[in-house]
């Protein structure tokens, strides 16, 4: 096995330990951090399929995290209010019901955002990604509806046939379980020829073109798979707070995905794991202490970048995944 | 019968214009050689064949088809396997990422690139930044008959590297010609390319101005027109 692959299964592994340490030793606000870091790994993992394997720095991929923690409460609190939703259909607080819709919803706001944005390259690409997700952050603000710049709560976690979700565990276990099928999905998709296909993209369009490949085509299905996987992270964030607010879609929660892969590793499989592992431990280590601990946050991210650009799981691996 | 024609192509970078009137035109199972002094209009002409540089006049055919209208995509789909000037292979890929990211149903499998080039079978799962320039070539070669081309363009295959590898990389271009793949190469070796060129296509100043054999090139010719 190689050693990269020895070590995402050690980071996740881990992720794992420390939940279930924290469960024999009757920490359960550990196992909601716990939680927390593997619903906002999973979110970075979708970022990481756009930006670590396709070159596509969004700075919007928070739109589709929004977007999965908005379709969970609006189809949350419809059912708990017995109000049908538009053409008469009726709400739901079944998980597996819920997270498909999340996911093609956002799905479909990944094809039109991608669509649109990825005729252009570099920092225009990041502007109008930018610019979408704020577009929608608006809207919610905007939506008194479903609570406006209040946000919208719901009382009871959704669920899950035969688990009680309630419960800190069998949560996490959901949670870490989609995170592991995420794992899977990213790691045969990029050792596939249209894995392959979107990295030599990255690498240099024109030579990809001159192998009779289409870069357009691939980098939209990868947009449209990573905010797939961005909008059932934020169904999950939403159901771990039972609420959704327009922040989720701000361009800080767009930043903060972005830092769970840089910090992690970029185009490394368990790299968002490790950035969001690091970054939670930071808030609850430093949150209380200090108001400013986002600047030590900044100035990690900026050793990271400067001195090991492979981020955490290349220093561990000593080596940078990209040329 | 034909199956690359360029009639009276015409070619610029913005305002400078580059090619004035390329005619060129190579036939099935032929090696063509398309020569020049830096700065002629060779790797021009080729990147207007491939479509990487809109021609602002003239026809380009592929077989019967003009291909003056398709996208980069869509002229490798048609045949024209590219193996750029400078190698430019996916680094961060493996040789076997490389050659699968690129792979077309056809005759070229895997297999037969490594029989073609050993070494690239020695180094499947080395990373292609690590290779050494000749690996690289190979590589380059290999991902582009992975495409299972009609036609081979080679854009200054053996540029920069050491005799040996130079001679390994020509063994393997002659084994191609034998097999009947045509082929168009941009080269400075005027002896290599007399090995395995059946014809050669001078340029000057972006215009065609001498087609010919390789023999038929005389001293004088080669001094006026290639500066050797």
């Amino acid at each position: 096995m190689r050693r990269e692959a020895i070590l995402d299964i050690a980071i996740f592994a881990l992720l794992v330990l420390f939940a279930l340490v924290a469960f024999a030793t009757g920490q359960n606000f550990a196992v909601t951090i716990a939680t927390k870091i593997a619903i906002l790994a999973l979110a970075g993992v979708g970022l990481n399929l756009a930006l670590g394997y396709g070159g596509l720095v969004s700075f919007g991929h928070a739109a589709f995290f929004g977007i999965g923690g908005y379709v969970t409460a609006i189809l949350a609190s419809h059912a708990a209010n017995y109000e049908p939703l538009a053409f008469g259909l009726p709400g739901t607080t079944q998980m597996l019901v819920i997270w498909p819709v999340a996911m093609i919803v956002a799905g479909i706001a990944g094809l039109v955002i991608g669509a649109l944005s990825l005729g252009t390259s570099g920092v225009y690409f990041i502007m109008v990604t930018l610019a979408f997700a704020q577009m929608l952050y608006y809207l919610a603000v905007s939506w008194p509806a479903y609570g406006g710049e209040d946000g919208l709560s719901f009382y009871v976690r959704n669920s899950f046939p035969g688990v009680n979700t309630l419960a800190p565990v069998p949560f996490f276990a959901i949670c870490a379980s989609l995170l592991a099928l995420a794992l899977l999905v990213s790691a045969c998709l990029t050792r596939s020829r249209f894995g392959l296909a979107l990295q030599a993209t990255r690498q240099n369009p024109m030579r990809t073109t001159a192998t009779g490949i289409r870069p357009f085509p691939v980098r939209l299905v990868a947009f449209v798979i990573s905010a797939m996987i961005c909008g059932l992270a934020g169904s999950l964030y939403a159901d771990l707070n039972r609420f959704v607010s327009p922040a989720s879609m701000s361009w800080h929660m767009s930043g903060e995905i972005m830092v769970f892969v840089i910090l992690g590793g970029v185009g490394r499989l368990a790299g968002p794991i490790a950035g969001a592992a690091v970054f939670i431990a930071l808030e609850q280590l430093l949150g209380p202490v200090s108001d400013y601990w986002l600047g030590l946050v900044g100035v990690l991210l900026l050793l990271i970048v400067l001195f090991a650009p492979g981020g955490i799981t290349g220093l561990i691996l000593r080596e940078k995944r990209h040329g | 019968m034909t199956l690359l024609s360029l009639e009276n192509v015409t070619a610029s970078y913005g305002q400078i214009a580059v090619l004035h009137g390329v005619t060129l035109s190579l036939a099935e199972g032929e090696v063509l050689a398309l020569m020049g002094r830096n700065g002629m209009g060779k790797s021009t002409t080729i990147k207007a064949i491939c479509r990487l540089l809109r021609p602002t006049g003239g026809t380009i055919r592929l077989g019967a088809e003009d291909i003056g209208g398709l996208l980069p995509h869509q002229a490798a789909r048609r045949g024209l396997g590219l193996v750029p000037e400078g190698r430019r292979v996916f680094g961060p890929l493996t040789v076997e990422e490389n050659l699968t990211v690129a792979a077309r149903p056809g005759d070229w499998t895997m297999a037969r690139v490594t029989a073609l080039f050993p070494r690239l079978g020695e180094r499947m799962a080395q990373q292609a930044r690590t290779l050494s320039g000749g690996e690289q070539q190979m590589l380059a070669i290999g991902r582009a008959l992975m495409t299972n081309p009609r036609l081979l363009i080679l854009d200054e295959a053996t540029e920069g590297l050491a005799p040996v590898v130079r001679q390994e990389i020509w063994g393997g271009i002659r084994a191609l010609k034998s097999e009947g793949l045509s082929i168009l190469v941009v080269d400075k070796s005027l002896k290599e390319l007399a090995s395995v060129a059946d014809r050669a296509v001078i340029l000057e100043r972006g215009r065609s101005v001498w087609t010919g054999t390789l023999p038929e090139i005389t001293p004088d010719l080669a001094q006026r027109w290639l500066g050797v």
